[in-house]
């Protein structure tokens, strides 16, 4: 029965995994269209597809840093005991955790073809003006910095980095936040008027990173108040 | 779970149909939505629609008759960027911010009858019909290049007349050194301005010189017909050595005046947007570069020439300015 839930648990993250990665599909379609000799009309990207697509896999990049954010307190929310009634959303205590992992490395992945896109069909791998505008346009240079981050972050989520870090590992993925809060500050920076869409994001982070904070305060103030004599 | 003998299972142990029926049913659900988060909204949520391969003809307007083509040294002869894409990537904040907001939201823009009011310094204020105002002036057709702010670029068709033959017409004053227009102001028709994205109504404005100068026009039509609700119907400015945004859409108002004006983008962001907005690629943006742009149609960025390549006709108005202050 267990072995058998545990094959359930597998085949449902590669559906959602599957799922992830479909935006990235259904994006390689359209630009295959969207780049052939004789795109149709109207074009499947807009007028400016490269812009589409640089937009597009960014707020990807975004929605799944967000996403990544949420799983632990939603697995807090969904799994509680209140006196002696229990709040189940999942099926087991730590159901979503592995998802954690998942959603921020394809956060990483879109990300990572954010830069791409950027770099190779922006600035036509014209590594002079990436190198300026990295120097010069403090919002790329804070998008970069979210990049390396996850970067780093994906490098070390591995189970035998995990286990090498020791407690560092815990702190260090505390990283994502800051990374998920300079990708908004990237893409605020980048709007002449109207700031909705960035602020949404940062109200969603802001949250996340409260529902973070909070409770880890609270518990503190708890072992502080049994540890006084 | 109870230990069981093998191969016996008692009936209270078996699911009932309907429950699974509705686990199943559940999953689905469930999967769909996760699907519409993973995939639908996720992707689609920004903005172009796939789906549709069909040419859409909505917003085309009606053949302008009787189009003279004007000077052929004010035209260039780079090739027009396609009908589509010119009428579904525009900045009209009046109809939403997203490039494709203004040609789905533009619909609810009446723009007949119409009527510009000119006031200020000249000779015969008014509020002028537009009829009225285009009877005397013969159309002409102009192919300007469109640098936006934004660093990408356009070559439109415009149909059009001189500005500066409006304003002869009209005959103006001693005092009559700037020209500010002003955009509809009616969030009934324009539902971008029910929010205070920018100070509405739209204010733009030019030198006098600038305004006269023979490459600057008030169009009517692009493509030899009648503007798309979506570039500026019914009359628009065109200035084409300027960032985009000084060309002005939807016009009701034109004054003449002594002082310079303060316009919209000035008061939004004065370190980022000044009066002359002369496209200069020695100039950035403050947070972008402006040497480089993409023209739409066009997958590598092209240099971004001084005064958007009308460096021979107008440098000449700007000589022994500092550009860099003036930006």
């Amino acid at each position: 029965m267990a072995l058998e839930r545990k094959q359930k648990a597998r085949a449902l993250h590669a559906g959602v995994l599957l799922l992830c990665a479909l935006p990235a599909g259904q994006l390689a379609f359209a630009a295959a269209q969207a780049f052939s000799p004789t795109p149709p009309v109207p074009p499947p990207l807009g007028a400016n597809p490269v812009e589409f697509l640089e937009h597009s896999t960014g707020l990807l990049a975004l929605r799944f840093l967000a996403l990544c954010l949420a799983v632990t307190p939603l697995q807090r929310l969904g799994w509680k005991r209140l006196g002696r009634y229990r709040i189940a959303l999942a099926p087991y205590r730590n159901a979503l955790v592995p998802y954690r992992r998942s959603f921020g490395l394809v956060a990483f992945g879109y990300a990572s073809i954010h830069l791409a896109i950027f770099v190779g069909l922006d600035l036509g791998f014209d590594w002079k003006a990436v190198g300026e505008d990295l120097a010069e346009r403090p919002y790329i240079l804070v998008g970069f910095a979210a990049f390396v981050i996850l970067a780093a972050l994906a490098a070390t989520s591995t189970r035998r980095a995990m286990r090498r870090l020791g407690r560092r590992w815990k702190r260090l993925h505390r990283g994502l936040y800051l990374a998920a809060g300079l990708a908004v500050v990237h893409f605020a920076w980048v709007q002449k008027a109207d700031f909705r869409e960035p602020a949404l994001y940062a109200g969603i982070i802001g949250v996340l990173l409260l529902a973070r904070v909070v409770p880890a305060l609270a518990s503190r103030r708890r072992a502080g108040d049994s540890s006084r004599p | 779970m109870p230990s069981q003998r093998r191969g016996m299972i008692r009936a209270s142990e078996i699911t009932p149909r309907e429950v699974f029926l509705k686990r199943r049913e559940f999953l689905a659900a469930a999967a769909g939505a996760a699907a519409s988060l993973g995939g639908g909204t996720l992707l689609l949520g920004c903005g172009a629609d796939a789906s549709d391969h069909r040419e859409d003809r909505s917003g085309r307007g009606s053949k302008l008759e009787g189009v003279i083509a004007g000077p052929q040294a004010l035209s260039t002869n780079e090739k027009p960027t396609g009908f589509w894409e010119a009428t579904h990537y525009n900045n009209f904040y009046e109809f939403g911010t997203d490039k494709a907001d203004p040609s789905e939201n533009a619909g609810s823009l009446r723009p007949k009858p119409w009527s510009v009011a000119i006031e200020g310094e000249v000779a015969r204020p008014g509020v002028v019909p537009l009829e009225t105002l285009l009877a005397p002036l013969p159309l002409e057709e102009r192919i300007y290049r469109l640098r936006c702010v934004e660093a990408w670029s356009m070559v439109i068709p415009w149909v059009g007349f001189p500005l500066g033959a409006l304003l002869s017409r009209q005959g103006l004053t001693s005092k009559a050194r700037y020209v500010v227009f002003e955009t509809l102001f009616d969030p009934e028709q324009m539902p971008g301005q029910r929010r205070p994205i920018l100070d509405w109504p739209y204010t733009e404005g030019l030198r006098i010189d600038e305004a006269m100068h023979p490459l600057s026009i008030l169009a009517v039509g692009m493509y030899g017909e009648t503007l798309p609700n979506q570039n500026g119907a019914p009359l628009r400015l065109v200035v084409p050595w300027k960032y985009g945004f000084k060309s002005i859409k939807s016009i009701v108002k034109i004054r003449l005046q002594e002082d310079p004006p303060q316009t919209s983008w000035q008061r939004m962001a004065p370190s980022e947007y000044g009066f002359y907005a002369n496209v200069n690629p020695d100039v950035d943006h403050p947070r972008w570069s402006q040497r480089r742009e993409r023209r739409i149609g066009e997958l590598a960025k092209r240099p971004t020439l001084p005064f958007n390549g009308y460096a021979d006709e107008v440098a000449s108005l700007y000589a022994g300015m500092d550009l860099r202050k003036n930006f």
